[in-house]
């Protein structure tokens, strides 16, 4: 709090007021508490009226009231009194401060995060934390930045991303189980490096192939056709299945090495040649570094790629089609490179998706599939990453953290199963979403460059693509 | 007589079997400011549509002629190259800017083209090469000239969409003026102003006629702006060319001043004899 002393004295004064203000309300508290909550009267076994003293009801209800007064002066009432004088001192001090340094403490917190899981739950139990949890949403987040690029950025309004995604498994599964071994099996713990670049390109270039044909449509008969692409690509991967081997799936697909090193019990294996104990959580760990790697790839690229011309081709397009056409923008090749992009990172975590697995089958690229991969984007406001992250942890986490919610049972009886009604849930959150804040979580535009000062757009400018 | 910059010849538009433009031919002469003007619906905004090649005629030929003697046959040539290649840069009748984007940001994507070449089509770019940092640093100059030019410096960082109406009119031309034409078509870039956002815009006008290598074409109703700036007036009614010549030969020809006012209507009085 010193910088607001010195920079703006009103902070400090606020502060001070608050806390004085929240003691008043603390001893208000503690006088009505006393006699209500402080002493109870009892029966004893002799059959006696006793006094039962409860003080720390009366403590945790004073702390409480202080608290939860000192909280509201300072974040929830002060938001009227800056409207109205229109000052720039903001109530919360330590979250501005925190601000520019929050994708960096971010960063850490999700490198940390499996060795923290590990040390707390051990080898067994962390399996669950970092698979469940870390290593899928970090797919869906990969797979949201993704579509970004063609949802929020581009703004051509994709319903079958899902198929990229398909194809970047089925790639990685097919090369792996049948042409490797076939043609060079020495390159066997390789294949999972070899295969991530060709699935990422075989996806882009079925980007591309998607992307001709829809070239000339917008908005509903876009989203109808990109649907309608991916419902294709699963039903040949259901039919065809000397290609794929239909429902069933593909098996045993070899799982990623260390670079080369297998994650097994053996001499060569990992465990032995670092000399530590087997154990398959170091597997575990290592694809989370992957996705987790890949990730902040295509937030990197993104990233880049904003900041060049095409990426603000991709934005102006989203904005006004006929204007870029008649600025000498090639919305042809900007609309491709686009489907491209996108797709190639769709293919990656398709990849990986089949590595992690070991088993792949048409039932995992349902449109189910895109529609939550959609309302990630949606949800997390178009063309915003951090909005992308902060919407995955609460649609893939949120649902999985309903399956741990065990005490649930004890409040609507041992037949209750928290998982069934996630569906239910995940639909009233986009509802009350939608909403509270229709542009998505993060709706501000970051400019990509600027002259004399960065200042964010509302999303009440910013288009949302016809296309 | 200056040399013709742009020749259209013949140029017929017909949309189904409504025919906007019928047979039309006129000049745009170098640096010249050329004003198509007519009553409404009389195909002129159609004639630039097909001459900024969102339309394709139906018969007729546009040649226009680079200073280097080179011709580009504007029916033949797809929509982005008529501004990339050709060099010819509109503006739009209802305002079409980058509304959730930045000022600055607007006139960078006008100078798409050279900068994709520049960031070796985001190949070179994604790896922050030299040569582009300096390019981009160029375009920001020039897109600083413009906005200068423009009246538009203080709110270079601001959204497009959040500027007044005046504003982003100007803001319009100097896009386009980013992409350097050689031929600027501007459809109704008067319209809506009050009398000082339209003495702005004409002082802009004039600034891009003197100072720069840009002839002017543009639809105006507002004959205040037409009559003042123009060097050189067509009229057009129901698709058909009815004048051509300086603002002083149109303002007086009979036939100009019977599509505007209407003519004694010959045929009905005959009609009630």
């Amino acid at each position: 709090m010193a910088e607001s002393q010195n920079g703006a004295p009103k902070g400090a004064v606020d502060l001070g007021a608050a806390i004085k203000d929240s003691l008043i309300a603390t001893l208000v508290m503690f006088g009505l508490s006393v006699p209500i909550l402080a002493l109870r009267t009892d029966q004893n076994m002799e059959n006696r009226l006793i006094l039962e003293p409860r003080w720390h009801y009366v403590w945790i209800a004073c702390a409480l009231v202080f608290v939860g007064r000192l909280l509201l002066t300072l974040f929830v009432w002060n938001k009227g009194a800056k409207i109205v004088t229109k000052k720039a001192a903001t109530p919360s001090d330590l979250a501005n401060a925190i601000r520019p340094y929050l994708g960096r403490i971010g960063l850490i917190l999700i490198i940390a995060y499996p060795m923290v899981a590990l040390s707390i739950t051990g080898p067994q139990g962390s399996i669950k934390w970092i698979d469940n949890f870390g290593i899928q949403i970090l797919i869906y987040i990969m797979l949201g930045w993704g579509l970004n690029i063609v949802v929020g950025l581009a703004g051509l309004l994709d319903l079958g991303y899902v198929a990229f995604y398909a194809v970047g498994a089925y790639s990685y599964a097919i090369i792996a189980t049948n042409v490797i071994p076939a043609t060079i099996p020495s390159l066997g713990f390789w294949s999972f490096w070899i295969c991530l670049p060709i699935s990422g390109l075989l996806a882009a270039f079925w980007g591309v192939l998607l992307g001709f044909p829809v070239l000339r449509l917008r908005g509903d008969y876009l989203a109808i056709v990109t649907l309608a692409f991916g419902e294709i690509i699963r039903l040949i991967l259901i039919n065809w299945i000397a290609f794929s081997n239909g429902y069933a799936g593909i098996s045993s697909i070899p799982r990623p090495s260390f670079f080369g090193i297998p994650f097994n019990a053996s001499d060569v294996g990992f465990a032995a040649r670092f000399g530590i104990e087997f154990s398959p959580i170091h597997r575990t760990i290592f694809l989370y570094y992957v996705i987790l790697a890949l990730a902040l790839l295509t937030a990197f690229v993104t990233l880049k790629l904003r900041r060049l011309p095409v990426g603000r081709a991709w934005e102006a397009l989203r904005e006004d089609e006929i204007a870029c056409r008649s600025l000498g923008i090639n919305t042809v090749s900007t609309k491709l490179t686009a489907f491209a992009i996108g797709a190639m990172f769709g293919g990656f975590a398709g990849c990986f998706f089949a590595a992690r697995q070991g088993f792949i089958s048409p039932e995992s690229f349902v449109f189910l599939e895109s529609a939550q991969i959609l309302a990630i984007v949606v949800l997390g406001g178009m063309g915003s990453l951090i909005g992308v992250v902060i919407s995955s942890i609460a649609l893939v986490g949120g649902i999985e953290i309903l399956r741990e919610l065990d005490f649930l049972k004890q409040v609507f009886g041992p037949n209750f199963d928290p998982a069934q009604f996630r569906m239910l849930i995940f639909g009233s959150a986009m509802v009350v979403m939608m909403l509270w804040k229709p542009r998505g979580l993060v709706s501000k535009r970051e400019p990509t460059i600027f002259l004399k000062e960065r200042k964010s757009i509302s999303g009440s400018f910013v288009k949302e693509g016809h296309g | 007589m200056s040399t013709t910059l742009l020749s259209i010849d013949h140029l017929t538009m017909r949309f189904g079997g409504l025919t906007a433009v019928n047979d039309l031919s006129f000049a745009v002469r170098k640096g010249e400011i050329t004003a198509l003007i007519g009553p409404n619906g009389a195909g002129k905004t159609t004639v630039f549509n097909c001459i900024t090649g969102f339309y394709k005629p139906t018969e007729g030929m546009m040649t226009l002629r680079h200073a280097n003697g080179r011709d580009f046959l504007l029916e033949r040539m797809p929509d982005h190259e008529i501004n990339w290649k050709a060099k010819v840069a509109r503006t739009f009748q209802n305002i079409r800017l980058f509304s959730g984007m930045t000022v600055l940001e607007n006139l960078l994507v006008a100078q798409h083209n050279p900068l994709m070449v520049a960031s070796g089509f985001s190949i070179l770019g994604i790896f922050g090469v030299k040569s582009f940092k300096a390019k981009e640093k160029e375009a920001v100059e020039h897109a600083v000239y413009w906005l200068e030019k423009a009246g538009l410096m203080d709110r270079a960082d601001d959204p497009a969409g959040d500027l007044p109406y005046g504003d982003q009119r100007r803001l319009e031309i100097a896009r386009a003026m980013c992409t350097r034409p050689t031929l600027l078509c501007l459809d109704e870039p008067a319209a809506g102003l009050n009398p000082k956002e339209s003495a702005d815009l004409n002082a802009l006008l004039m600034t891009i006629r003197k100072d720069h290598d840009t002839s002017i074409l543009l639809i105006e109703h507002d004959m205040s702006v037409v009559m003042k700036i123009s060097d050189h007036i067509v009229v057009l009614d129901y698709g058909v060319k009815i004048s051509d010549g300086t603002p002083d030969f149109v303002k007086n020809d009979p036939k100009v001043i019977a599509a505007y006012l209407g003519v004694e209507d010959d045929e009905s009085l005959e009609a009630i004899r």
